[in-house]
């Protein structure tokens, strides 16, 4: 009797959790302000400004966000968050979603009961040495020093790396991204090794960047993406499709310096369709007609985006590679707006 | 014999020689080097090794500090005016120095808000501190809590008005009853302020401000070294009186008390910091819905003073085992009961013999506010490893942000302890 009582209440308890957690895009409207998690500072993915403005890679996903359902790109409350709170942030509700480089793994997405809702960064493990070592290939690494952050999943990627390929290296463990710079240029180390964007970032803050390269093996896969939480699938479509809805203005070459003109109508329907001027796509996700051209309109396409923060004209200098789109042989290839 | 002597001397000095000045080796800045430096030849070696020392050490920092560009947009800005000459990027530090000082996030135009919060904390720290000055000064002590509040976060007036009307009905209440009882009195002093919170707090206007020069700004929003020094003063101030009474609370005779006392002081001692804010920032959020979370900043003070109060109590338990037993003796038969006789005769004595070892917490305590960066507030150094190192301008800047961060820190933390000497020589009535 009272374990029925007592499962009963776990019942109750439970369907109001899944009631509560099913109205976040309403739950957003209401409050007039997306809350959207952050990381605390990664250079050109997320970081206030001198003014203290939110800006990045992994940011403008936020703004595109809050552009579609609230319409104003400014509408954004940025929570930071480190690595360490950053998924406890997501699962109590304290924000509405997540941008935060993370890397879509199986258990994450399965046992932490998130809703990875696509990627908009495909990284992966990458090796940095001097110009002057003159090695134009991770294979020819042979006896090298590596500088490895401990405890990571580069460490294990690492050491596979290299045992299949049948060379050997002698690992130097260091703790932080920021020791690993000091130990690299201090010679410690003939090579380091963190996920390519990592690298090309600490590349650009070297005196001498030039005299340092990137070798172009790419070891593991770390697809980076927005999530949000499991059971709320009108909210993982919302971001889902914001995400997509950029990736597909720039395959459709819609940029916001056009975008006025072609939400006037074109003669590409998926470009209506998009932009709202044809179709009820807007009404489907709950949003108003237009939610596609503001998402857009927030801070670009996505190749605006990726030059603007993390492209080549930037420091960080990364170029497209995976995140090409798949015309151009990457890998982004987003789902046709119909 | 006395002529033939007086004859027999050819010459008699009639006034004194004067002093010639000592050989110029027994004197001045060479006999002290002499004695200080040079007194044997272990010593010589030592002098010298010491000084080629200082000299490595300086010849290294002083032309990177006197090289330093204070005027540049970036990083890389300032490389190229430095063109490969040694030189730091002290720019870095007057381009963010609000955000250094503010955090990120406090609206620019009310930086002189909290500025003068600050300046108003030395007039209600100094009668403290100092007490020769005149004991008036208290009052404004006592107002000063609710002014800082209301000037840094901003809002209705009514919000401080209504806490301190509640503050002071309940210390008229108690200061009435406690003659009698101090149970009764403590009790409904509690109850007194929280029905004039009740009834105050429906009458005066209590909200937020949107717009104007004292619009709200929300906890989140605080940031920078103005965020280390609130939870330092807050933590201290109230983590000492707490502290006390768990010492006292720790040796009383009444067993329920005694053990409530020791396990939360043991519980807290056997924890990390850091977990306990951990606790605060993430574990609190599953127990609270969404909207009705209570304040992130209020979270980390209760923690942050329940930790330090722990340490404080074991420091005043040890001023309490110092006193001789005759202490206590002396005040019973004196008739005094256990409050009068610990207000007059057991503390002051108790705590003049804990001074150093409550500074020793405070100053540890107003360092370890910096953990807070860990569960992303942006407090001085979360403010130097998040926003600052990630922006693209700055990446890369090290010394510089981190030794300004250590020269403030150190400039707090040595005024702390020579204060605490000079408490030290003013109270040193015993023991000469």
């Amino acid at each position: 009797m009272k374990k029925t009582v007592f499962l009963g209440a776990l019942t109750v308890a439970g369907l109001a959790a899944g009631v509560a957690a099913a109205g976040t895009l309403d739950d957003v409207k209401a409050r007039g302000k997306l809350n959207c998690g952050v990381t605390t500072g990664l250079v050109g993915f997320a970081a206030p400004d001198a003014n203290g403005e939110w800006a990045g890679f992994d940011v403008s996903i936020c703004r595109a966000v809050a552009a579609a359902v609230l319409g104003d790109p400014s509408a954004v409350e940025f929570v930071p968050t480190t690595g360490k709170t950053r998924f406890t942030a997501l699962a109590s509700g304290e924000i509405d979603m997540l941008a935060r480089n993370t890397t879509w793994t199986f258990s994450r997405d399965v046992d932490l009961k998130f809703t990875f809702v696509g990627v908009n960064y495909y990284d992966g493990q990458g090796f940095m040495v001097p110009k002057d070592l003159g090695v134009s290939s991770a294979k020819e690494l042979d006896g090298a020093t590596v500088c490895i952050q401990t405890g990571t999943t580069t460490e294990l990627n690492l050491a596979d790396f290299f045992r299949s390929n049948n060379i050997s290296y002698e690992p130097v463990p260091i703790e932080t991204n920021a020791e690993a710079q000091q130990q690299y240029l201090a010679g410690a180390c003939d090579v380091y090794t963190t996920d390519a964007s990592g690298l090309a970032a600490t590349r650009a803050t070297f005196e001498a960047p030039a005299d340092h390269v990137l070798l172009p093996e790419i070891i593991s896969k770390e697809p980076l993406g927005p999530l949000v939480r499991h059971g709320d699938n009108e909210w993982g479509d919302v971001v889902r499709w914001t995400l997509n809805a950029m990736v597909t203005a720039e395959e459709l070459g819609v940029t916001s310096a056009n975008i006025a003109e072609m939400s006037a109508g074109t003669d590409n329907p998926e470009i209506n369709r998009l932009l709202g001027t044809e179709g009820t796509l807007g009404e489907m996700l709950g949003l108003s007609a237009d939610w596609g051209k503001n998402a857009i309109m927030a801070g670009g396409n996505y190749g605006e985006v990726f030059a603007k923060n993390i492209g080549e004209e930037t420091p960080i200098g990364l170029a497209r590679g995976l995140n090409a789109q798949w015309t151009n042989g990457g890998l982004l290839y987003s789902p046709p707006f119909r | 014999m006395s002529d033939q002597t007086n004859n027999s001397v050819a010459f008699v000095r009639t006034e004194e020689v004067p002093s010639m000045p000592p050989p110029y080796t027994a004197s001045g800045p060479v006999k002290w080097a002499r004695d200080n430096l040079f007194s044997t030849p272990a010593n010589s070696v030592l002098t010298i090794v010491a000084l080629y020392v200082i000299y490595m050490i300086l010849s290294g920092t002083m032309p990177w500090v006197l090289n330093g560009i204070w005027d540049s947009p970036s990083l890389s800005a300032c490389r190229e005016i430095l063109d490969g000459k040694s030189g730091a990027c002290f720019a870095v530090l007057t381009e963010r120095w609000n955000q250094l000082l503010f955090g990120f996030k406090y609206p620019v135009d009310l930086y002189w808000r909290p500025t003068i919060a600050f300046v108003l904390f030395f007039f209600a720290a100094a009668p403290v501190l100092f007490f020769d000055l005149p004991r008036k000064l208290l009052i404004f002590t006592g107002l000063y809590p609710f002014i800082a509040f209301w000037l840094i976060w901003g809002g209705e007036i009514g919000t401080p008005i209504t806490a301190l009307i509640g503050v002071a009905v309940g210390y008229l209440v108690y200061s009435r009853l406690v003659a009698s009882n101090f149970a009764l009195g403590f009790f409904s002093g509690i109850a007194a302020a929280f029905v004039v919170w009740l009834v105050v707090g429906a009458v005066l206007p209590t909200g937020m401000i949107e717009e104007g020069s004292m619009r709200s700004v929300p906890s989140r929003d605080l940031g920078g070294f103005m965020l280390n020094m609130m939870l330092g003063v807050t933590c201290v101030s109230l983590s000492v009186p707490i502290g006390i009474a768990l010492a006292l609370g720790r040796q009383s005779d009444m067993p329920l008390i005694k053990y409530i006392c020791v396990v939360f002081i043991e519980f807290i001692r056997g924890v990390p910091l850091i977990t306990l804010l951990f606790v605060a920032s993430v574990m609190l959020a599953y127990f609270f819905p969404p909207e009705a979370t209570v304040d992130l900043f209020l979270r980390v003070v209760i923690m942050i003073t329940l930790f330090s109060a722990a340490y404080i109590a074991e420091v005043v338990r040890g001023g309490l085992a110092a006193l001789p037993k005759g202490q206590y003796e002396a005040a019973d038969s004196l008739g005094l009961d256990y409050a009068q006789s610990m207000r007059l005769i057991i503390l002051p004595q108790a705590l003049k013999i804990s001074i150093p070892g409550i500074v020793n917490v405070a100053v540890g305590l107003f360092k370890d506010t910096t953990l807070v960066s860990v569960i992303s507030m942006f407090d001085l150094v979360g403010m130097i490893r998040g926003p600052i190192l990630a922006s693209t301008d700055w990446n890369g800047v090290y010394w510089e942000l981190f030794g300004f961060a250590a020269l403030l820190f150190f400039v707090v933390c040595y005024g702390i302890s020579q204060y605490s000497q000079w408490l030290e020589r003013r109270l040193a009535t015993d023991h000469r």
